[in-house]
């Protein structure tokens, strides 16, 4: 079986890790000056010269900063305190989670602005005859797009505490820590926070990473003038004098470089906590009451929860609006006539097609790579590899790596695009399905192998259909994923290839909010149904089993 | 003698012309043209995609628009390729472009042409030297793009809400000191923010003549103080006291329709009344433009060096020129935007097409429309944008 393995690393290193390396080399090249096409063939310095020398660069990084791990800190805080206090597998995040960045962004920039649905409700109360002149969205600090992450971000880690706390033995713990007189907040805290960050290290370095480098959440909620980095080195390289992509270039790195030195601090900072958590632990006080800093994390949780629901009701309601002026609460006349139109018909059959072709792609290579796992130690190092496309930042590399596939001839088609949004999708698709396939129980396995059933017949007569409705939630997780990306789809195809993304970040450029909506709430529909029928098809597959019923193993 | 000659020389001169154009447009069937077209304005979108039924059953050449949030895209993609060394077979066939872009991909050799003259409907334009289709942004065409619809920069205001508009750029200090928060401009880095930047430049500027130049520092020095002046007295009155500013002028006008400013711009001055028919602004909106007049300029289409169907390119830019298509386009019910033929060079039945257009009540007449302004020359636009750039981001 070590073939298998050989065959599957393979295929993860050089379809994975080598297009993100050589994307990585191509734009690091330009970043020190040599740049064939203009001409350019000497090293030099110049580009980063000029990358400092860009107006707002300074506050660019700055505000990176400050919202990537601002709304990393705010939002595992808040999910720490949320889990610590309300026990359960969390299934009514599905939505929230579901719903890709930039549907949410369009519907909380609505929510919020000052002509926004809040306003609108205040604006009786307040005395608003126009809406006030208030920086609620594009805020220069970034606080709404701070916002916009920690309500995106939060579902997630929820979801990722909630699967890692399902491995501990919580109940026992908390029990015998409120035996020894620990209030039941900081049990939790001095108890299960040491045994469960280990579980989330890496999914929070994930959130750390992609709030860096966001862009479609960062142009419809961030400020603009000057806007992050990752948004400004977007918009160096699209920029009309060409000469641009050199300072891009070296942006790109250094976008990377934050990344890298963030992920960095934090685990310096958990080796100091490390320490500190010892002695504070060592020295048993049984502690002041931390309730109220749980009630705050509930009542924060809810109440960014409901943001969340209204900043998606909104899409709707804009979607099958015809006029919906300030200050009215409800559009004062509505229309369907752009569902009507079924000018997004093509966007969502691009989308559907990508989403299908990815998310097959990566599932299957995802089985054989647990697969060939079942015989031979787990490699830590190859699968710390697979993470790697969800660390690093985007715009460190797509711009290269289109100039690679350009080369080979593959840039603007659908292997492109697929290829590029695999990078993505099979990590989260990994995430999702190697708990439950090492958790099957493997006496069954063990009994079928001793009736003589060969290693293949194992895999499709027992193991996928016993881990159908795993598998279908890793699809349906992958399909989120899919939906979601904007940069490799608009990098790699060209441009060419519009899906209900690319469509909805184009669309939130132009004027007409309502033909906004109805591609972001497409957008977001399309992971609800994908995950509908991910808890749907196991239930009725296994309508006769009874306990394979219930989603889990 | 002397007739049957000149008629024999003719023929020489004038078959090659149409002989290559029937070669085109054999090469052209069956081609797709990849429209690289800025994708924000779904009628400009609904537009395009009638462009292509019509030249898909015209000429058999079908069209596909490339929605663009920024036109430099296309130019970065091209440039792209071009550091792959794909020099042909390219994957961007068509673009939208004008100014800054248009500089760029000229100046780097990133373009097919001359083709302009070669294009049959060629005949309905103006291209004697100076006309507004021989150059864009002051830089000369040299039959590198063709043109095919007119931008003229107008505001639009609510008039059930504002009774006074300003009726010239330094009017906007007082306008926005009495109306405090009602007023901004689109970011610079967008080409509508750069236009209002501009459109005060040649009116304060104390010799607009310097600005047809490209830009010297000396001149700049010169040329903009007073537009600094007029901009440190104007920004603090702006909508959140000028520190940000909507991504587009498109976004502008979105908060002119969420009332949370009173003024907005468009580089189409029929948009407005698009716009009302649309939906997305109130009945009541309007057009104004300063006194002296406003930035006009022409949108062009031009085909990549290494464009893999530019024959089918040019057949799409022809048929664009076609006096049949530039009537349909400027239909308010349609497009709106104004044609870019010479009304003279029209046969009676382009013109009859014309004149049976409708009307609407915020579509203001060609006369309301004031001068047109030049273009500055795009080393100005790249200068004012960095400059502006340089004092007002922190």
């Amino acid at each position: 079986m070590s073939k298998l393995r050989g065959a599957v690393l393979a295929v993860v290193l050089l379809g994975l890790i080598a297009p993100i390396v050589v994307g990585l080399a191509e734009t690091a090249r330009a970043a020190f000056g040599v740049l064939p096409a203009l001409g350019l063939r000497a090293w030099s310095l110049e580009p980063w010269r000029m990358l400092l020398a860009q107006p707002g660069f300074a506050s660019s990084v700055r505000l990176t900063l400050v919202t990537g791990l601002g709304s990393t800190l705010i939002a595992l805080a808040l999910a720490m305190g949320f889990c610590a206090s309300v026990p359960g597998r969390m299934r009514w995040l599905a939505p929230f989670l579901a719903t890709p960045h930039a549907a949410m962004a369009v519907g909380l920039a609505f929510v919020l602005a000052p002509s926004g649905w809040i306003a609108r409700v205040l604006a009786p109360v307040m005395g608003w005859a126009s809406p006030p002149d208030l920086a609620t969205v594009h805020d220069g600090w970034g606080l709404a797009l701070m916002l916009g992450l920690v309500v995106k971000e939060l579902p997630f880690l929820l979801l990722v505490m909630a699967s890692g706390l399902a491995q501990l033995p919580v109940a026992h713990h908390i029990a015998a820590g409120r035996a020894m007189g620990y209030g039941p907040g900081l049990a939790w805290i001095k108890l299960i926070l040491p045994q469960l960050w280990p579980l989330i290290r890496l999914p929070v370095w994930v959130v750390l990473a992609y709030g860096l480098s966001v862009v479609d959440m960062a142009i419809i909620l961030g400020p603009s003038n000057p806007p992050t980095l990752a948004v400004a080195v977007l918009r160096w390289f699209n920029a009309a004098d060409v000469a641009m992509i050199l300072p891009a270039s070296a942006g790109g790195l250094l976008q990377a470089g934050l990344v890298v030195g963030c992920i960095a601090a934090l685990w310096g900072a958990e080796v100091v906590l490390r320490g500190i958590g010892r002695w504070w632990l060592r020295r048993g006080g049984r502690g002041v009451s931390w309730a109220p800093g749980l009630q705050v994390a509930r009542v924060g949780v809810w109440g960014l929860m409901g943001l969340a629901l209204a900043a998606l009701l909104s899409l709707l309601v804009w979607s099958l609006t015809w006029r919906w002026s300030y200050p009215m609460i409800w559009p004062e006349r509505w229309s369907g006539e752009l569902w009507m139109s079924a000018m997004w018909s093509k966007a969502l059959m691009n989308t559907l097609i990508l989403a299908g072709m990815t998310v097959m792609l990566s599932l299957l290579l995802a089985v054989f790579w647990l697969e060939a796992e079942e015989d031979l130690t787990r490699a830590a190092w190859a699968e710390a590899l697979i993470y790697l496309p969800l660390l690093m930042p985007q715009i460190g590399f797509l711009y290269g790596l289109n100039v690679v596939f350009l080369r080979a001839g593959i840039s603007g088609g659908y292997i492109a695009v697929v290829w590029a949004q695999a990078l993505f999708v099979f990590p989260y698709v990994m995430i999702a399905l190697s708990e439950p396939w090492r958790a099957l129980d493997a006496r069954l396995l063990q009994v079928a192998a001793a009736l003589g059933a060969g290693r293949w017949r194992r895999l499709f007569t027992l193991r996928l259909p016993m881990l159908l409705g795993p598998i279908m939630t890793a699809g349906a997780i992958g399909v989120a994923v899919s939906v979601a990306q904007y940069l490799p789809t608009l990098f790699l195809g060209a441009g060419r290839i519009a899906t209900l993304t690319t469509e909805a970040v184009t669309l939130s450029s132009g004027s007409d909010r309502r033909v906004t909506a109805v591609y972001a709430s497409l957008q977001a529909a399309l992971p609800f149904a994908a995950y509908a029928l991910a808890a749907l098809i196991p239930a009725w597959w296994h309508r006769n089993r009874r306990d394979l019923r219930g989603g889990g193993v | 003698m002397k007739l049957p000659l000149i008629a024999a020389l003719g023929l020489l001169f004038a078959t090659p012309a149409l002989a290559d154009w029937a070669q085109t447009l054999a090469e052209a069937k069956g081609q797709t043209v990849y429209f690289n077209a800025w994708g924000g304005d779904a009628r400009t979108n609904a537009f395009i995609a009638w462009v292509g039924t019509q030249t898909e059953a015209l000429y058999g050449v079908k069209v596909e628009q490339v929605k663009l949030t920024d036109t430099a895209e296309a130019v970065t993609r091209v440039i792209s390729e071009k550091a792959a060394g794909q020099d042909t077979d390219g994957s961007v066939d068509l673009i939208w472009i004008n100014g800054p872009n248009f500089l760029a991909m000229k100046e780097q050799g990133l373009l097919h042409g001359p083709f302009v003259a070669g294009l049959p409907n060629a005949k309905y334009l103006d291209l004697g030297a100076g006309s507004a289709t021989s150059v864009d942004f002051t830089v000369p065409v040299e039959g590198m793009e063709s043109p095919w619809r007119l931008a003229k920069f107008v505001f639009s205001y609510d008039s059930a809400k504002v009774a006074d508009v300003p009726a010239d750029m330094a009017g906007f200090v007082d306008w926005a000191a009495v109306h405090k928060g009602r007023m901004t401009h689109p970011d610079p880095s967008n080409f509508m923010g750069a236009t209002f930047l501009k459109q005060a430049l040649i009116e304060l500027a104390p010799d607009a003549g310097v600005l047809q130049q490209p830009v010297t520092e000396a001149a700049f020095a010169a040329a903009t103080a007073p537009l600094w002046a007029w901009y440190d007295a104007l920004r603090p009155n702006l909508w959140q006291g000028g520190a940000t500013f909507p991504a587009s002028g498109e976004v502008q006008s979105q908060m002119l329709n969420d009332g949370e400013v009173d003024i907005a711009m468009s580089f189409d001055p029929a948009s407005t009344a698009a716009a009302i028919a649309e939906g997305t602004l109130p009945e009541t909106a309007r057009v104004f433009v300063p006194k002296a007049g406003s930035i006009g300029n022409i949108s062009f289409v031009a085909i990549p060096y290494n464009a893999a169907h530019a024959a089918g390119a040019e057949v799409v830019a022809n048929f664009l020129l076609e006096p049949a298509t530039q009537a349909h386009m400027q239909d308010i019910t349609v497009l709106g935007s104004f044609a870019v033929l010479d009304p003279a060079r029209l046969d009676a039945a382009g013109k009859a097409g014309f004149a049976a257009l409708p009307q609407a009540a915020a579509l203001p007449a060609l006369e309301d429309l004031g001068p047109v302004l030049l273009e500055p020359h795009a080393s100005w636009m790249t200068r004012l944008v960095a400059e502006w750039a340089k004092r007002y981001t922190k």
